[in-house]
Parts: structure tokens; sequence; C-alpha cells
């Protein structure tokens, strides 16, 4: 059950979030008021038409974009730009091409100061978790896209996070691989038990992955929406509940 | 589970094009890629022992090469080499020296980029070779106006390379090391200069055969030593073997300089296919 997970570290609070772009001197508001409370190790997915805010809101979680208004608290604290509790995953690797798998996932602890050796060890671990064992000595350009964005994931893991916020990282994947790594995204989740806020566009990939999916709503006078996802992980996507809740989902869209 | 290396760990470059039965593959690679040139030369060899060539013009290779050898055993033509390498040389290190790191600075600044951009633009459109009268006129026509033609006209190609290697750099990157709290500093370190070198070393090597053209030409205008010079002086005294023998020397020097530049590249850019 999901909420075996929730322990009390990697708590998000967003308190009356507002951001909005100028565009040719024109304002865009982009999110509008925005309260909304994830619990520590919690797994919530961000829905919403393209446009309706996704990226913004996780960008402001991650402290790579400064909101115009609100607050966003970790564990209680207030937080302004980014920290070490958290870490992105990007929809695209970003990989650095001159360094090794190895190099690559150690970077965010090498960044961080922490020691080579130290830094390979670790990133050792996360390697292996993602199954890509054999490969730490590959350059990026050796990897499949899937390969690739499992390097990325064990690069963000590897600084052991808080909260992992992901923006459609499994978005440029193929069918077939993109089922597999959201059984490892769940696998992942359920080991390290970090607070997980994903953006997709994918529905079932929402109600596979997430405790709680989060509608973004495109005109910004309606209020957000939240709907629970009661099933225990690893969940069966062709059971009846399942194919229930997606159906639920689906008609939030207008979808059959 | 396996995951498969889309094979390109195994899609190294073909050992050999030419793999004919019978013929070795060594010999057919060797073949494929010296074979023109061979062809080239034993046709010049041929033409001008039987006279399809004019001799005078185009002496044998034999004489070409006896011409050399002695211009090296008696030390005649060593001073020329040693002469121009130096101009060359040192011309070239201060380009690199002074346009890698000035690139790097410009390639971040933009408003530093942007004011220095049209007086680039226009100092590199005016031919370095007609600036060399006015180089004279201030620093003379010894050694110094020599080294600063070549100078300028080298720093061009490598402080464009290096500016353009920073500008181009992935902002994406960037952005995934600032996410993991990265200083500038540090991002300048790990990101921003690892990405430019590829496009550093075009410039480099841009600069490399920038820097020969303008030695050669400075040599051949005002100077009275140095492998140009050799080229010019042979043809006025009609010693065209030795002629001949300059221009091959010429002609190494920039095939060596080449070499090493896409060694160094090989060694620094192992992880980019462009350097496979
Ligand atoms: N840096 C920015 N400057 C101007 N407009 C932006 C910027 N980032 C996003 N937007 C605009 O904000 C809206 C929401 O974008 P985004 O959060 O990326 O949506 P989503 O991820 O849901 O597709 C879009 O209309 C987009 O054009
Ligand atoms: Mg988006």
């Amino acid at each position: 059950m999901s909420v075996a997970q929730i322990s009390a570290k990697g708590e998000v609070t967003i308190r009356d979030l507002s951001k909005s772009f100028r565009i040719d001197g024109d304002s865009l508001t982009v999110l509008k008021d925005i309260n909304l409370d994830i619990s520590g190790g919690e797994s919530l997915a961000i829905v919403g038409a393209s446009g309706s805010g996704k990226t913004t809101l996780l960008r402001v979680l991650a402290g790579l974009t400064e909101p115009d208004s609100g607050s966003v608290l970790i564990d209680g604290e207030p937080v302004h730009g980014l920290g070490k509790e958290r870490a992105v995953i990007f929809q695209e690797p970003r990989l650095l091409p001159w360094l090794t798998v190895l190099g690559n996932v150690a970077f965010g602890l090498e960044v961080q100061g922490i020691p080579g050796d130290e830094a390979a060890e670790r990133a050792r671990h996360y390697i292996r978790l993602v199954g890509l064992a054999e490969f730490e000595g590959a350059w990026p350009r050796q990897l499949s896209g899937g390969m690739a964005q499992r390097v990325g994931i064990a690069r963000a893991l590897t600084v052991q996070p808080e909260i992992l916020l992901l923006d459609e990282p499994l978005g440029a994947l193929d069918a077939m691989t993109k089922m597999t790594m959201q059984e490892e995204l769940v696998r992942i989740w359920t080991e390290e038990s970090v607070t997980m806020v994903l953006v997709t566009h994918d529905l079932e990939e929402a109600i596979f992955l997430a405790d709680r999916v989060l509608v973004l709503p495109k005109t910004k006078d309606t209020a957000i929406r939240l709907i629970d996802i009661d099933l225990p992980h690893p969940r069966d996507r062709s059971d009846p509940d399942f194919v229930r809740n997606r159906r639920q989902l689906m008609a939030e869209f207008g979808l059959h | 589970m396996t995951y498969d290396l889309t094979g390109a760990a195994q899609r190294v470059r073909p050992k050999w094009t030419i793999s004919a039965k019978g013929i070795s593959p060594v010999l057919g690679k060797a073949a494929a890629d010296y074979g023109l040139i061979f062809a080239f030369f034993a046709g010049w060899q041929i033409a001008s022992t039987v006279g399809w060539l004019n001799p005078a013009v185009f002496p044998p290779l034999d004489r070409v090469a006896q011409a050399l050898w002695s211009g090296i055993t008696s030390g005649a033509l060593l001073d020329d080499i040693a002469i121009s390498i130096q101009r060359a040389g040192i011309a070239f290190i201060s380009a690199v020296g002074l346009g890698i790191p000035l690139g790097l600075v410009m390639g971040q600044i933009k408003p530093v980029e942007r004011a220095l951009d049209p007086i680039l633009q226009l100092f590199r459109q005016t031919s370095a070779l007609a600036l060399y009268p006015v180089f004279i006129l201030l620093l003379g026509l010894g050694e110094t106006s020599k080294v600063f033609l070549i100078f300028w006209a080298t720093i061009f190609p490598i402080l464009l390379a290096t500016i353009g290697g920073v500008k181009e750099v992935d902002a994406k990157l960037i952005e995934m090391a600032r996410s993991f709290g990265a200083s500038r500093a540090t991002i300048f370190r790990r990101v921003i200069l690892p990405a430019s070198v590829p496009s550093i070393f075009v410039g480099l090597r841009l600069s490399a055969t920038t820097a020969l053209l303008l030695l050669i030409a400075a040599e051949m205008i005002g100077a009275n030593k140095g492998i140009g010079f050799q080229v010019m002086n042979a043809q006025y005294n009609f010693q065209i073997p030795l002629m001949f023998a300059a221009i091959f020397l010429l002609a190494f020097l920039g095939l060596a300089a080449n070499a090493v530049l896409v060694l160094l590249q090989r060694r620094l850019c192992r992880w980019s296919v462009a350097s496979q």
C-alpha cells in the first residue's frame, strides 16, 4: 500500500502560488493561487492540456523559476531557489557527452563537492539500480533513448534527494520502453522512499504511478482538481479498478 | 533483463575498404588510402624522366629529393626551417594564448561580445596582407612585423571559433548543472569549457593553416631567410629542384601541424563521434 511509503521527509506545501509571464507586453497568467499539500513519500502526477502550466509549476518547485507570489515550503521551511533536497529529471536526458555513464551519474555529487571516489561509489550503486551496471564506461552517444533516460534518473537519485521532480521523463520514449520504465520508476520510488512529483501528458502513466493526480485547468479561473488513485502498487493496467480510474480521469478532459 | 548497446560500441570504422581476395587487408587499405598520391608522384617521376614534362620546370623527383637531402645535411636549409618554425610558432602560440581565453570570456558575456563584434568583423574582413605595409611602418622590416602579421591573421579563426563554441553550448546542459547547485565557476569548468573544445579545435586547425599561409607570404615579400624565402630565391637562381624541395617542406610542415592537432583532438574528444 502506498500509505506505507509516507514518511515525514519530503513534504511539500504550496501556498497561494501565482506565476505569469510577460509576452510582447501582454501578461499571461500560467498559475493562479495554487494551494496544494504533498505528503512526504507521496507520488503525485500533474496532468493538464499542453500549455496549462505543468512545467512551470514543476520548475517553481525545483527553484528554477521564481514565482510572482505565494510560497513553497519543504518540510515546513520556506524555500527560495534551488536546494539539495530536490532533484530534477528533465524530459531530455541532458547528459554531458564528454562524460561516461559513470561520470554523468556522479556529476551531481561532484558538483556538490563530494570527493571523486565516494561519488563514484555512490554513483555505481544507482547505476546498478537502473540496470546499467555493464555500461558505466559507455559514452552517452552509445546509449539508446531509454538507457540515456535511465542515466538521467540515476544521476538525480545519486544526490539522494527527498523530492524527485520529473518533467515528462518518458515522453520521448517508444511505447514498449515507456512501459518498462514506468515499472522501474514505481520500483525505484518504492525502494528509495522519495516524494515524486511527475508531470505527464499520459493519463495511463499518471494512473500507473501516482497516489494522486493533479489536474491543471486550462482556464485559470477554474480551480485545480485532485483525484485519488486508491490502488495498491505495483498496479495492473488491465485490472477493472485501474480501467475505472483511467476512465474517470479521461472524463476530466471530456474523453471517453 | 538485457540491454542492447545500439551496436555503437562495435560500430568501429572498417579496417579496410577493399578486401579483395588474395590482397592482404593491410595492403588493400594502403592502396585505398595512398594509391592516388603514389600514382601522382610516380606519374611525375616518369613524365619528367621521359620528357613528357619539361624537366627544367618539373625536375624528376629524385633530383628534388637530392636537393632536399643536401640542403638538410649541409645545414643550409636547417636555418630556414628553424626561422620559419620560430616565426609561425611564436605567432600561433601567442594567437592561441590570447584568442582562447578572450573567446571564452567574450562568448559568455553578451555585452562584451556585442560591443566587440562589429570591430572584429571589420578586422577579420580586412586582409592581413593588406595590412602588412602598416605593420612594417609600425614595427620595422625585422622579425616583429612578420610575426605580428602572422599573429594578426591567426588570432581571428581561433577567437571566432571559441566564441562560437561557447555561445552554442546547450543551455539545457547548463540548466541541468545549475539544478544540482553548480556555481558559475563550476558550470564554466565542467560544462562550458568541455563543450567548447571541439569548436576550439576547428579554430586551431584553421589557425594553423592560416599561420603557414601568412608565413609563406611574409617570407616571400620581405625576408632573406626562411622556407618561403627559399622558394622565391631558388626560383630566381633557377635552382628548380631546390625550389620544389622548399615547397615540399612547407607542405610537410602543414601536414605535421595538422597531424599534431588531430592527435590532440582525438585524445581530448574521445567522447565525440567526429573524433572517431
Ligand atoms: N519562460 C517563459 N517565458 C514566457 N512564457 C512562458 C515561459 N515558460 C512558459 N511560458 C508559457 O507559459 C505557458 C505554460 O507553459 P508550460 O508550463 O511549459 O506548460 P505545459 O508544461 O503544461 O505544457 C505556455 O503558454 C508557455 O508558452
Ligand atoms: Mg511542459
